[in-house]
């Protein structure tokens, strides 16, 4: 071998099960760096980027990007032609059908309501959901950074949801809301009545955010858990020397000095929260009525589940969509430079 | 037996025979979704088949309803699928049906005993192709708990009661008994047609256009608004899950807590097996409204598709699953009401049944006959779904309290009319 | 002995109890029963019978009616506790029912039959493991056909993610080149946009490829995800630059940098990425369902939902298959754990 010596720090762990799959991983380099270096020469280290983004980009273009040129194709043609060259075009005639409303504050002006009940719901359950998830996870965080026994354990538990499938969790929860559930034997055995948990609006929705902090949390604690690890011991030293009340320390340190991470978990939970879709589906299936109907959903179902599939109407939704999270997007964007800056 | 015997040795002698020929073997799959046995009952079949015919191997897929409810329109769009499918959506899949006639020994057999129901698989316009069979004729009606009935001491209402005589009676029944559910409907917009039929609405113009919202139609579906309201049914079906999502009451049927269930045939095997000896149940004629005293008919058929590439061993099986013999054990087994009609004709003895799922069969089998010419129009129709579809997501919304229920009468029309647009834009 | 009291003494400031301390405990003790004790749950109802299922209120454990063979009755007979007319109450089996009466006999004296009214009786049950749940659609299925393919796709479609897409987050965190901001700007603005609604133009690219009913129909498409070059990146971009500067001092390639040395350091966000990958390969429905239609293409997922019907789901087997499902995971997870919850609490979007 020609090359130098790696530089890269060795892990040493001595394990030699690591090393089975170790070596044949090293003969693999070896012959991909053989052409590589063979590119290199020719174009240059400097462009060697493209070489690197090449893969993925394909990947992306081919299943992402197109994927999306379609969709709008499709958004602008009607009919229940599967293939686009036998869609006739339609102009913005799927748009103007979607946004002809009365006012966009009354979904029931709407002709299409079942999309502008399926914004407002998003919308509001994305609202209700980060508030808690934030508060929750912060709260969480502080709890866990505590000097507390067996934390890994408490840290692995609040953690342990967020590897189940939405269908897993769904189900899980399904079977303890329903009317013979779990939580009402419990009610009932202390006498109280039943409740229909997920028959009446108000306390559907409230499910649905439950549910789906519970499922999520975890991820987001362990952000702001490393915020505040991250947060030096000698300023609350300093803060306990001076006597200072325990909430205030936690307000003027902690919460400041924890703001970059909660900014990413502010943003995270935004994006999961506008794309909510396969634990609603299972949990209430968007009722009752259509009280926790979502964008997505609705979006599946005009594209599926109806006997005319109409992909014209989906595409464009999602396109609405598509633009709305491209500017959550873009805030996300200036949110991360400030907090680059800051 | 023997003559099962005397046929698989003709196979093997033909085997013989053609072993020096080098033969590939065609693949004939279908893709099958299961309610119950039906899948156990079919593989074991088609078992059968593929012992006598050496040369074709039948894969059977078995799948998820959503599959076949949703992948399957979109895999058959691009040219994609299986060879054979067993649909309930039996006209939109119409323009992707294999017609089956040139391929057949005796068509005429199956004109002669599925003649009604091929119209139903047939795109529009088209009144000769034979694109498949149905694997099952269902009937929509009501389930009764009579141990409850018995529990509270009130008789059960006689064969020409009306909705309202049943309805004033389960209702004594449950407040007697404390049953949650008086009477549970499917969250289906089928089931709903079959009291709106007996309402008296036409569904069509005269000119056979689609016109939804009439008299009768409004009388079934104040019925069952008023019915939400009074607790006669509780909300958990109707008013819990949004848009066309289906919601039984199967488990709650099973749980005693229903004292009628309206639903259909294809229950009778699952409450056979799972009721068992804790109550005893009866399946009743459907009540009547101000017209008639109908149910909705329907069913799953098993459709042979166009772009198969091997037509003849497609026709083949077809045939075999079709023929008299093969197809009467198919329903025996699976407890089927049988869309054969000279099978129906002979009556089939259901041989694994208890007595009350065979009543219950006989009940259903005996309504084929007497159901209203409009419930047939009505599950012809190629665009039924979004008939169905559009009144189930709308009634829903007024039953949760989301809507009254001229908005939702305004809202099925438009969503109808859309919706059949979209689908005749070319 | 030592872990509880070293439990139970710890506190905030050592050697006093503050009120914080004694809340802290104790929402860490809800957060162990919100957060275990509904997917416990879960296990133990998918060893209920589908009876046992439905039962008001709900028994905890999985439980079942009690049986005795009688002398004279070929099948065994379920057994009751009986009310009598006088108040006390009898151990009796249950020979049939007619309407609301039932014919008992006492299993020790199976002569005389005994008539009972339906209400007065209660079944008597006993704890038992309805093992048929599992059995049954394993066997009907071709779990290890399904087991296989989900692996295969789990474990190839993570490989190819975890390369392709830190060769990206390499090439957009250590090079400056032209169009990186437009490629940051493709990657970030797609990384909002759910699967669910690019399904069907996904479909037809799968069609063109004549990908359908292969595993690399779901493989493949989901392989460049914008979170992974996004969580990669922004891991990356905290690697020291010295580093890699004297690397190619030392004239190393493009290639070996990225292999030998970035590689190496970025391992806890390719964890985190890893164990994202295998979660959402390993859980995946729809899509697949779209793609895949022939039973020897089939995974887990797909296969063993093949009992839900149009009309009614079998709950029993449903969750038991949902358990089979969760094991991988489970496993995973009481493996990986530490590994886990630290990667993602290193990685920390810094």
């Amino acid at each position: 071998m020609t090359g130098p010596t790696p530089t890269a720090p060795r892990r040493d762990d001595g394990a030699g099960a690591s090393d089975l799959i170790a070596a044949p991983l090293a003969l693999l380099s070896r012959l991909i760096d053989w052409p590589m270096r063979a590119i290199q020469r020719v174009i240059g280290e400097r462009r060697m980027a493209y070489v690197f983004l090449l893969p993925n980009l394909a990947f992306f273009g081919l299943f992402v990007f197109v994927p999306l040129i379609i969709n709008v194709v499709f958004s602008v043609t009607g009919g229940a032609a599967l293939f686009p060259s036998q869609r006739p075009y339609v102009g913005a005639g799927q748009y103007a059908y979607l946004f002809d409303c009365g006012s966009f504050l009354d979904p029931n002006s709407c002709r299409e309501d079942h999309f502008w009940r399926g914004v407002s719901n998003t919308a509001r359950f994305t609202l209700f959901q980060v508030t808690a998830m934030v508060l929750f996870s912060l709260v969480t965080a502080v709890v866990l950074n505590m000097r507390i026994r067996a934390r890994g354990f408490f840290r692995a538990v609040y953690f342990f949801p967020v590897l189940l499938s939405p269908v897993v969790v769904a189900l899980t929860w399904k079977w303890i809301l329903q009317r013979d559930g779990l939580l009402n034997a419990g009610i009932t055995s202390l006498g109280g009545e039943r409740i229909l948990f997920l028959v009446d609006p108000s306390w559907a929705m409230f499910w649905i955010v439950f549910v789906s902090i519970w499922a999520h949390m975890g991820f987001y604690t362990l952000i702001l858990l490393a915020g505040l690890q991250a947060i030096p011991a000698d300023l609350y030293e300093a803060a306990e020397m001076d006597a200072t009340p325990r909430w205030r320390t936690f307000w003027r340190i902690t919460l400041p000095l924890l703001w970059p991470n909660m900014i990413v978990v502010i943003v995270l939970a935004l994006i999961k929260g506008v794309q909510t879709f396969d634990e609603v589906f299972v949990l209430t299936g968007g009722g009752p009525g259509t009280a926790t109907l979502m964008v997505v959903h609705y979006i599946y179902e005009t594209a599926f589940s109806n006997q005319v599939q109409n992909f014209g109407l989906a595409a464009a939704a999602s396109v609405v969509l598509g633009v709305v999270l491209f500017a959550l997007t873009l805030a996300q964007l200036a949110a991360s430079s400030r907090k680059g800056a800051a | 037996m023997q003559r099962k015997h005397w046929i698989s040795a003709l196979a093997l002698l033909a085997g013989l025979v053609a072993g020096g020929i080098a033969h590939a073997q065609t693949t004939v799959r279908i893709a099958w979704y299961s309610d119950g046995n039906e899948g156990e009952v079919v593989s074991d079949l088609l078992k059968r088949f593929e012992a006598q015919n050496k040369d074709i191997k039948v894969v059977l897929d078995q799948v998820p309803y959503k599959a076949i409810n949703e992948a399957l329109p979109v895999q058959l769009a691009s040219g994609q699928g299986p060879d054979i499918a067993r649909v309930v959506d039996i006209g939109g899949v119409a323009r992707y049906a294999l017609d089956l006639r040139p391929y057949l020994k005796d068509a005429g057999y199956w004109d002669k005993n599925f003649g009604p129901f091929l119209e139903w698989m047939r795109p529009q316009g088209d009144t000769n192709s034979i694109p498949g069979f149905m694997t099952q004729l269902t009937v929509t009606g009501p389930l009764v708990n009579k141990t409850l009935f018995e529990q509270a001491g009130i008789a059960l209402p006689g064969a020409k009661a009306t909705w309202d005589d049943w309805a004033k009676a389960v209702k004594a029944v449950a407040t007697k008994v404390q049953a949650p559910f008086p009477l549970a409907m499917d969250r289906s917009g089928h089931r709903f047609f079959g009291l709106a039929i007996s309402e008296g609405t036409k569904v069509f113009d005269a000119k056979g256009e689609p016109a939804v919202i009439d008299d009768g139609f409004k009388r079934g579906a104040q019925l069952v608004f008023d019915w939400h309201k009074s607790g006669v049914m509780a909300k958990e079906l109707w008013g819990s899950v949004s848009g066309a999502a289906y919601r039984g009451a199967n488990d709650e049927f099973k749980n005693a807590q229903v004292v009628m269930y309206v639903s259909g045939s294809w229950q009778i095997a699952q409450f056979d097996k799972t009721v068992g000896n804790a109550f005893d149940w009866v399946a009743v004629p459907s009540p009547c409204g101000a017209a008639s005293c109908t149910g909705m008919p329907g069913g799953a058929g098993l459709i042979a598709i166009k772009a198969t590439k091997n037509p003849e061993a497609v026709a083949k099986v077809m045939e075999y699953l079709a023929s008299e013999p093969v197809l009467s054990e198919f329903y025996a087994r699976s407890l089927f009401v049988p869309g054969h009609l000279g099978i129906a004709a002979k009556g089939l003895d259901y041989k694994d049944a208890s007595p009350q799922a065979k009543a219950a069969l006989k009940v259903f089998s005996d309504q084929v006959a007497s159901l209203s010419p409009v419930a047939y129009k009505l599950q012809g129709f190629v665009s039924n779904r979004i008939i169905f579809n559009a009144v189930i997501s709308r009634v829903g919304q007024a039953i949760s309290g989301e809507t009254t229920l001229d908005e939702a009468y305004k809202r099925i029309a438009s969503d109808v009319e859309q919706q059949i647009a979209e689908r005749n834009k070319k | 002995m030592s872990l509880v009291t070293k439990l139970a003494t710890a506190r905030r400031t050592p050697g006093r109890w503050h009120w914080t301390d004694i809340a802290a405990y104790a929402y860490l003790a809800l957060g162990v029963v919100l957060m275990f004790g509904p997917v416990l749950w879960l296990a133990m109802s998918s060893f209920k019978t589908q009876a046992g299922l439905l039962e008001f209120p709900p028994s905890l454990l999985p439980m079942s009616q009690k049986e005795v063979v009688v002398t004279g009755h070929p099948q065994p007979l379920p057994l009751f506790t009986v009310t009598m007319p006088d108040g006390s109450t009898r151990v009796l089996a249950q020979v049939r029912r007619i309407g609301i009466q039932a014919q008992m006999v006492d299993p020790a004296n199976p002569a005389e039959t005994i008539r009972v009214a339906i209400d007065k009786r209660v079944p008597v049950r006993e704890f038992k493991l309805a093992t048929e749940n599992y059995t049954e659609p394993l066997e009907r299925f071709a779990f290890t056909r399904f087991l296989w393919n989900s692996v295969f796709v789990t474990v190839v479609a993570t490989i190819i993610t975890l390369i392709i897409n830190s060769m990206a987050a390499y090439a957009l965190s250590i090079y400056e080149f032209r169009g990186k901001n437009t490629v940051m700007l493709m990657v970030i603005g797609t990384l909002m946009i759910p699967i669910t609604i690019i399904l069907v133009p996904v479909y037809l690219v799968v069609t063109e490829l004549g990908l359908v009913n292969s595993l690399w129909a779901v493989i493949l498409p989901g392989a460049a995800t914008p979170t992974g070059v996004f969580l990669l990146r922004q891991y990356m971009l905290t690697l020291p630059r010295d580093l890699i500067e004297a690397a190619r001092m030392d004239k190393a390639s493009e290639w070996q940098i990225y292999w030998r040395i970035v590689m190496p350091l970025a391992m806890p966000a390719l964890a985190v990425l890893a164990i994202f990958s295998v979660m959402w390969r390993w859980n995946e429905f729809l899509w697949p369902l779209a793609v895949l239609t022939k039973t020897e293409s089939y995974t887990l997922q797909i296969g063993l939902n093949a009992f839900q019907g149009e009309l009614q789901t079998q709950w029993h087997y449903l969750l038991a298959m949902t358990v089979v499902t969760l094991l991988p995971v489970a496993l995973v997870f009481v493996f990986l754990q530490r590994f886990i919850t630290t990667g993602i609490a290193n990685t920390g979007m810094k």
